[in-house]
C-alpha cells in the first residue's frame, strides 16, 4: 500500500452456524457498557435450548420399557422425526430459508467437557446479553400439547424434566426452571409438582399453551391447587401450530406465526378470566409466555367491554377482566415497536413496571435482546430496572447477582 | 474526516464485501457489479451486525395480466444484504428497507485509489 494508511482491522465477513454465540451477541454487551446498565440486575424469563439434539439422553430417562423400546428404535429411523415427540414439519420455516443462522443451529465449537454442551451454549448466551439469571426452556416439546397420545406426553415431561435437573439445573446456580407440566395427565401433573418442587433451580412449572383442552377444567383444579399451595408460579407458555383448522388458512409462516401463538393466549387466558381462576386460586403467580405486548391491552379492553354487558356469565369475577390480567404477569418478546405510541399506551394499560417482565427468547430468530427494553423512551429508570429483571427477582425469589462475569 | 484502508480492488469478487472495524465503528463494504457500496454494520432495527449477514437477491412475487398469483421468484436487479439477528433486509445499492424506504443503513463514501479500496469515516 503506498498511502501509509494502515488497513483497518478485518471482522468476518459472514456470521454462520458455526459463529460463537458471544460473537453474534457481542454489540449487545458493548452496548450495555456504554450506556451504563451493564450492571443492572437482568432476568430472562423465557429462553430455549435444543433438546432434540439431547433427545436420545432424555428418552433414556422413560421409566416405561414398551415407550423406551420405541423412543429407541424411532431414533434408528432416517428422516424421521427423533423419536416419539410431536415435531412440526413448519418449524423449518422460522430462520426465513437460512436467513438468521442462529435459528438454525448453534454448531459452534465448545471444548469444556466438565459439562453437558447446552450449560456451556446458555452461559454464552448469558455473558453476551449480561443476563443474570436465565429461564430455560424446550423448544420443539412445546408441541407436546397436542401430542395424539396423552400417556407419551407425560412420560416425557417426566424423563425431560428429570434429565434437565440432572443435567443442566444441577450445574448451574444461575440457570432455572419452569418445568413441563403435561396438563393432560393431572395426575401426573401432581407427581411433578411433589417430585420437583424444592429441587435445584426449579422454580416453577409450564404448561405449553399449544393445546386444545379448555384450562379451567375441572381436571385440571387439583393441579393449580397443589401449584397454589406451595407457592410455585404457573406458566403458560404459547407456541405456533400451523395444523389448526383456521391456521390452514394461513400458507406463509409469517402469517400463521403472527396469529397463532396469540391466539393460544387470547383463548387460554379467556377461559383462566371467564372462569373466574383468579378468584379460586388468589395466590397462584401466572405468567403468560411469549405473544408479544399488544394482545394485551386488546384483552383487556375486549373483555371489559363484554363482561359489563354479560356478567351473568361470568358469575365468579369481582372485578373487571383487566384488573384480573394487572394481578397476572407477562413477557415481552417478541415486542412490537414499529409504532412508539401504541406500544406506550399498550404498557401504560398492563402495568408494566408491575407487571412485565424481560424475556431474550434467545435463540430465537425473533429474540430481544436486554436494551430493547433499555431503549424504550417512555420509561422511566425504575420501570426499566423493573421490567429488566428486578419484578423476576421478587417473582422466582431468585438472587439478583448470578452472572459473575458482568461489569465493565 | 478520516479515510480507512479496505484492501485491494483485486480482493473483491462479484458479491463479495469485507467487513472492518476503525475504533467503534464497524463499516460492510460491498462489491455488486463493479460498484462499492459501504454501508454501517448496524441494523436499524436493533443494532445486529446486519453487513455480516447472507447476500441474497430480493424475493418478488409473480402477478399475471389479471393478478392472479403465479409463485415466488428471486430478483434480477435487486441484492439484499440480510441481518442475522432477524431477518431485516436492506437493498446493498440503495441500502433501504424494501417495504419502507425511510428504513436506510448509515451509508459512507467509498474510494478507489490505484487499485486500493478505502472508505471515508
Amino acid at each position: 500500500m503506498d498511502s501509509g494508511i494502515e488497513r483497518a482491522r478485518e471482522l468476518p465477513s459472514r456470521i454462520t452456524i458455526k459463529t460463537d454465540t458471544r460473537d453474534i451477541l457481542a454489540r449487545e454487551r458493548n452496548y450495555q457498557i456504554a450506556r451504563g446498565f451493564h450492571d443492572w440486575t437482568i432476568v430472562d424469563v423465557d429462553a430455549h435450548h435444543s433438546e432434540m439434539t439431547s433427545w436420545r439422553e432424555i428418552t433414556e430417562y422413560l421409566d416405561d420399557p414398551i415407550l423406551l423400546h420405541y423412543a429407541r428404535e424411532f431414533q434408528s429411523r432416517t428422516g424421521a422425526a427423533p423419536g416419539l415427540a410431536n415435531h412440526m414439519p413448519g418449524l423449518r420455516y422460522q430462520d426465513v430459508g437460512g436467513r438468521i443462522p442462529h435459528q438454525q443451529k448453534l454448531d459452534e465449537p465448545v471444548d469444556d467437557q466438565s459439562v453437558h454442551r447446552d450449560v456451556t451454549l446458555v452461559r454464552r448466551s448469558m455473558q453476551a446479553m449480561g443476563i443474570d439469571h436465565q429461564i430455560l426452556f424446550p423448544g420443539n416439546m412445546l408441541q407436546l400439547g397436542t401430542h395424539p397420545q396423552p400417556n407419551v406426553e407425560a412420560a416425557l415431561a417426566l424423563a425431560y424434566n428429570r434429565w434437565l435437573c440432572d443435567t443442566v439445573l444441577e450445574k448451574d446456580d444461575n440457570i432455572v426452571a419452569l418445568l413441563y407440566l403435561p396438563l393432560s395427565e393431572p395426575e401426573m401433573c401432581l407427581r411433578i409438582i411433589d417430585e420437583f418442587s424444592g429441587r435445584k433451580g426449579v422454580k416453577g412449572f409450564m404448561v405449553t399453551s399449544v393445546r386444545f383442552k379448555p384450562v379451567h377444567h375441572n381436571s385440571y383444579i387439583p393441579v393449580y391447587r397443589a401449584l397454589e399451595e406451595r407457592g410455585m408460579p404457573l406458566a403458560f407458555h404459547a407456541g405456533p401450530n400451523w395444523s389448526d383448522d383456521y391456521m390452514k388458512q394461513l400458507d406463509r409462516f409469517i402469517s400463521m406465526h403472527a396469529i397463532s401463538f396469540v391466539l393460544c393466549n387470547l383463548v387460554h387466558l379467556s377461559n383462566w378470566l371467564v372462569h373466574g381462576m383468579q378468584e379460586r386460586f388468589p395466590k397462584l403467580k401466572v405468567i403468560w409466555i411469549e405473544s408479544g405486548l399488544m394482545w394485551i391491552p386488546f384483552m383487556m379492553q375486549r373483555l371489559d367491554s363484554e363482561y359489563l354487558m354479560r356478567p351473568s356469565e361470568a358469575p365468579l369475577l369481582k372485578k373487571l377482566p383487566s384488573e384480573y390480567m394487572r394481578d397476572m404477569y407477562y413477557t415481552c418478546q417478541p415486542i412490537e415497536t414499529s409504532n412508539m405510541t401504541l406500544t406506550e399506551a399498550a404498557m401504560k394499560g398492563m402495568d408494566a413496571g408491575k407487571t412485565l417482565l424481560y424475556a431474550s427468547d434467545w435463540p430465537h430468530w425473533d429474540f430481544n435482546p436486554p436494551s430493547t427494553i433499555y431503549d424504550l423512551p417512555f420509561l422511566g429508570e425504575q420501570e426499566k430496572r423493573n421490567i429488566l429483571g428486578e419484578t423476576a427477582v421478587k417473582l422466582f425469589d431468585l438472587d439478583g447477582s448470578g452472572n459473575a462475569e458482568k461489569g465493565a | 474526516m478520516a479515510d480507512i484502508y479496505v484492501g485491494k480492488e483485486s480482493e473483491f469478487e462479484d458479491r463479495g464485501r469485507k467487513v472492518v472495524a476503525e475504533g467503534d465503528v464497524e463499516i460492510g463494504v460491498f462489491f455488486l457489479d463493479g460498484q462499492f457500496f459501504a454501508w454501517e454494520n448496524k441494523c436499524t432495527h436493533q443494532g445486529g451486525p446486519v453487513c455480516q449477514g447472507r447476500i441474497l437477491n430480493r424475493v418478488l412475487e409473480v402477478l399475471d395480466a389479471d393478478k392472479t398469483s403465479r409463485g415466488l421468484k428471486w430478483s434480477e436487479e435487486d441484492v439484499h444484504i440480510v441481518c442475522p439477528w432477524h431477518g431485516y433486509e436492506f437493498n446493498i445499492r440503495t441500502g433501504r428497507h424494501p417495504g419502507n424506504r425511510n428504513i436506510r443503513l448509515k451509508p459512507f463514501d467509498v474510494k478507489v485509489k490505484n487499485g486500493e479500496v478505502y472508505v471515508v469515516v
